[in-house]
């Protein structure tokens, strides 16, 4: 790592005269431009999946939570829902889901001006490598939130307890057994962020040399 | 008899230990003993341990079971044919006519399980058929004379047809009592047509051309044209009375008979019996049997002979030899006159046009059956022990050569001798033929209770052999075989259609069940396998079809209109449910879904004409409601996506709740609301 410093410090100390700086500093990063393509492939794919199944549903139910939709088995995870007091998929996450349509696209395209313009724009893509995390974070959140605030007064709520959906792996609730996990467009973006990393690490010790 | 011992192993016979431990294997050996022994029955009377294919004993509790409840090997291979497991599901559906409970029976072969009433000429509750707007606008269709007709005679379903096999896209059947036809959708097996014949007013033959072109209807009891009132005198029903082959034109894109493009072709009044459409070397003509071409009258009344001796002096009836394409053309031609409102060939200009001939058939005969080929046409004697084989061939050869003798109505007659191939004698009360995928013919013998396979032969008469019969429980009506009158049988099975059952079911009153049976005829015995009782009317005919050809949905797509298969406009929305008054009637647009009716409180004045919509807005297929309202005669079926109307009229004040009837959650009783008339 010293040597890297090193370098970099005398780069940025005494840029080249002869070079020409400005086609040097505007050099593609090729490790973000991955990160970016990565990432508007995950923009329609889902990021977060769950499955359900019960003795009447021999074909189970599903939902899918993606950037711009939530898809899949909807209306009758709902409709269920409803008996325990559970809210419907749409009211959660209001704000995240309406801000995120134009701000997740907005963070690709950041992760793209990062890779084209390079220098210190490169910190432009310091958000997308925290979209995983975020949504990690929120989507614990919500499902706390709305296992823990089931209508009292529905048609079940003296049959089930409240309790937090597992964000990951196997769940049940009444005579459902669920299984979540993230979806693609979680794992490209998770690996797209760890790219971004190196990425970022690696301009911060390389710089254009 | 043998037959009978291999299908009906009388509960009391005494089952060897031996013969389940020797004689019979595991699963495997028991069907490999129970298809290819020849004579099954007597590997019980064999008795003494013989070595099983596989050395295996039927295990233990197999075996304990078997001789508990006093099942004879036969019995047990019988039930291994026939068994289907919870999670599996048949390989055939056999569509039956529902007799005179105007409906159509689905069941599953090789189980025999019942799957389905489609209502069809009979108001349903449970499928709130006759009971919605859009139900009962179809039933309108079948109107006589601007009569509703509630009821009615179902005989011969008939599946569309691709290239003479069936197609699975859609069922017709007949009402013979009031000569009307319906149309059954198998995208969701339901009933989407009824229409009414406006010359003739009672049917029997019916069945569909190769490709399902048209739908063919032939009368059954002649009435003068549009059934006008007539003398019942020999004289008036030789001049007035008539028969008729309608054939009604199929819109397949559209999934509706056309009624402006079919046509019908006028009959002398001889009673026209079944009929089938000829395929491959008889495509492009059809035939159908006649009973009274002695143009009796009924004189009992009178003190003279009844139908039935009258009817049947003749030894001789006739053949109805039609060429529909030739007519086809002549109708598209436009030299034809309308009757009724629908384009008709009189007899003469049938005769001048050469659309028209007969051919001598012994005696009253029933089922007129074409072999899978189309070269021969099977003619069942009923008061005559033979079937009749006649050859299209000869027929087109005899036609060409000319110089035929005519009857009264000079239509020209056919020499039965240059007609006929052969006759094979099968047994007392021949009535109807199928096919199997390995050159046999099977006939059922309504007098002798029997079934009968024999083979089909060649033009010079050579092969045609009756090679074994078959008892059967009782009074054998038709059979059928899957695709059994198709260009292509499957063969495997045949099903007797039994009129009479007497002690084969526990007993359940003087209403007997129906009895179909389920016959394996896959090996070099038939087997009876399976009894089923129909605890309604007898159903005639059964059409059986390889399920694997047959695609309902599964669910509607929402907002469905279940009459068009589209959207319906006035869908109820979701969110949007009310009641709205519109000065003389009032308009309430609901939806349900569990378990809430939305609305589920509806106020009316007394007096107002009521339209109201109900739109199922369920997604998940098999969540089905029912919508039943207290005193004013309403019963729905609600699938998911589907849209009904219903319309009444509160004229008499009171709270009648309102209730979902098909128990649908947990909450299904909740599912409820309160209609009040004020």
């Amino acid at each position: 790592m010293s040597s890297h410093v090193e370098t970099m410090e005398k780069t940025t100390a005494k840029p080249p005269i002869i070079t020409t700086p400005v086609k040097q500093g505007r050099r593609v990063n090729g490790l973000l431009l991955v990160a970016a393509a990565m990432l508007l492939v995950a923009l329609f794919l889902p990021w977060w999946q769950m499955w359900m199944h019960a003795p009447q549903y021999p074909d189970g139910l599903s939902v899918q939570v993606g950037i711009f939709s939530v898809t899949g088995d909807v209306s009758e995870i709902d409709d269920l829902n409803h008996y325990i007091g559970f809210m419907p998929l749409a009211a959660m996450a209001p704000v995240e889901r309406h801000l995120g349509t134009v701000l997740a696209p907005l963070i690709v395209l950041l992760v793209g001006l990062a890779s084209l313009l390079g220098g210190r724009w490169k910190w432009l893509a310091l958000p997308a490598v925290a979209l995983p995390v975020f949504l990690v974070v929120d989507l614990a959140w919500w499902l706390w939130y709305a296992g823990h605030h089931l209508n009292p007064y529905a048609a079940l709520s003296t049959s089930v307890a409240p309790w937090t959906p597992h964000l990951f792996g196997p769940g049940g609730v009444g005579q459902f057994h669920t299984f979540a996990m993230f979806g693609a467009g979680f794992w490209l973006s998770a690996a797209a962020a760890l790219l971004m990393i190196v990425a970022l690490v690696r301009t911060e010790g390389s710089g254009h040399a | 008899m043998q037959g009978s011992e291999n299908g009906n192993g009388k509960p009391g016979a005494a089952i060897s230990r031996g013969v389940f431990m020797g004689g019979l294997g595991t699963a495997g050996a028991l069907l490999a003993t129970g298809c290819n022994t020849p004579k099954p029955s007597n590997v019980a009377s064999a008795g003494g341990p013989t070595p099983g294919a596989a050395g295996a004993v039927l295990s233990g509790d197999a075996r304990k079971i078997a001789e508990a409840r006093g099942l004879a090997p036969a019995d047990v291979v019988a039930a291994l044919k026939t068994y289907v497991p919870s999670g599996k599901t048949d390989e055939y559906y056999m569509f039956a006519s529902g007799g005179h409970s105007g409906q159509v029976l689905v069941v599953g072969l090789p189980s025999m399980r019942l799957l389905k009433v489609i209502p069809v000429f009979s108001p349903e509750s449970y499928g709130g058929w006759g009971f919605s707007e859009g139900s009962h606008a179809v039933l309108e269709g079948g109107a006589v004379d601007g009569r509703l007709i509630t009821h009615g005679d179902t005989h011969h379903p008939a599946f569309s047809e691709t290239d003479g096999d069936y197609d699975g896209k859609f069922v017709f059947i007949n009402d013979k009592v009031n000569a009307r036809v319906a149309v059954i959708d198998l995208r969701d097996f339901e009933c989407k047509q009824i229409v009414k014949n406006p010359v003739i007013i009672s049917n029997h033959g019916h069945c569909v051309t190769p490709n399902t072109e048209y739908v063919i209807e032939t009368s059954q009891y002649a009435v003068p044209p549009g059934w006008k009132p007539a003398a019942v005198t020999k004289s008036a029903y030789a001049n007035e009375y008539r028969g008729a082959m309608t054939f009604w034109k199929f819109d397949r894109p559209k999934g509706r008979i056309d009624p402006q493009r079919s046509f019908v072709l006028e009959l002398p009044p001889y009673w026209q019996d079944l009929t089938d459409a000829g395929k491959l070397a008889s495509e492009g003509w059809a035939f159908c049997n006649s009973i009274n071409t002695e143009l009796a009258v009924p004189e009992d009344w009178n003190n003279g002979p009844s139908m039935e001796i009258s009817a049947s002096r003749n030894d001789m009836d006739f053949l109805h030899v039609v060429n529909w394409k030739a007519a086809e053309s002549l109708v598209r031609s436009g030299r034809v006159s309308q009757k009724n409102g629908i384009a008709y060939i009189p007899i003469d200009q049938a005769v001048r046009e050469g659309l028209l001939y007969l051919v001598p058939e012994p005696k009253s005969p029933h089922g007129v059956d074409i072999t899978p080929d189309g070269k021969f046409i099977v003619v069942c004697g009923k008061l005559d022990p033979h079937v009749s084989i006649y050859s299209i061939a000869k027929i087109k050869q005899a036609i060409a050569k000319g110089g035929m003798h005519k009857d009264p109505y000079g239509i020209p007659i056919v020499n039965f001798e240059d007609a006929l191939v052969t006759q094979i004698k099968v047994g007392l009360g021949p009535l109807h033929n199928q096919f199997d995928d390995k050159g046999n013919g099977y006939t059922s013998l309504f007098l002798d209770s029997a079934v009968t396979r024999w083979t089909v032969g060649d033009e010079s008469g050579k092969g045609w052999n009756l090679v074994e019969t078959l008892p059967v429980q009782y009074n054998v009506g038709h059979v059928a075989a899957p695709h059994g009158d198709t260009v292509k049988p499957r063969g495997g099975y045949l099903v007797a259609l039994n009129k009479w059952s007497l002690d084969r079911f526990v007993p359940v009153g003087p209403f007997y069940p129906r009895n179909l049976q389920l016959i394996d005829t896959s090996g070099q015995q038939l087997q009876l396998l399976y009894d089923m009782g129909i605890g309604m009317a007898e159903p005639h005919y059964a059409q059986i079809i390889d399920a694997k050809l047959v695609k309902p949905e599964d669910i509607y797509p929402p907002n469905t209109d279940v009459f068009t298969l589209k959207p319906d406009p006035k869908a109820p929305v979701f969110g949007k449910e009310g009641t709205s008054d519109h000065g003389d009637h009032v308009e309430v647009n609901m939806t349900v879904m569990r378990s809430t009716f939305r609305p589920d409180v509806v106020r009316v004045e007394r007096g107002k004409r009521v339209i109201w919509r109900i739109n199922n807005v369920e997604t998940a297929k098999n969540a089905i409601h029912g919508f039943a309202l207290a005193g004013h005669n309403i019963s729905l079926s609600l699938e998911p996506g589907k849209v009904e109307t219903i319309e009444i009229v509160a004229d008499r004040p009171g709270t009648y709740p309102y209730y979902c009837t098909d128990f649908c959650s947990a909450l299904h009783l909740e599912l409820m609301g309160y209609f009040v008339v004020t």
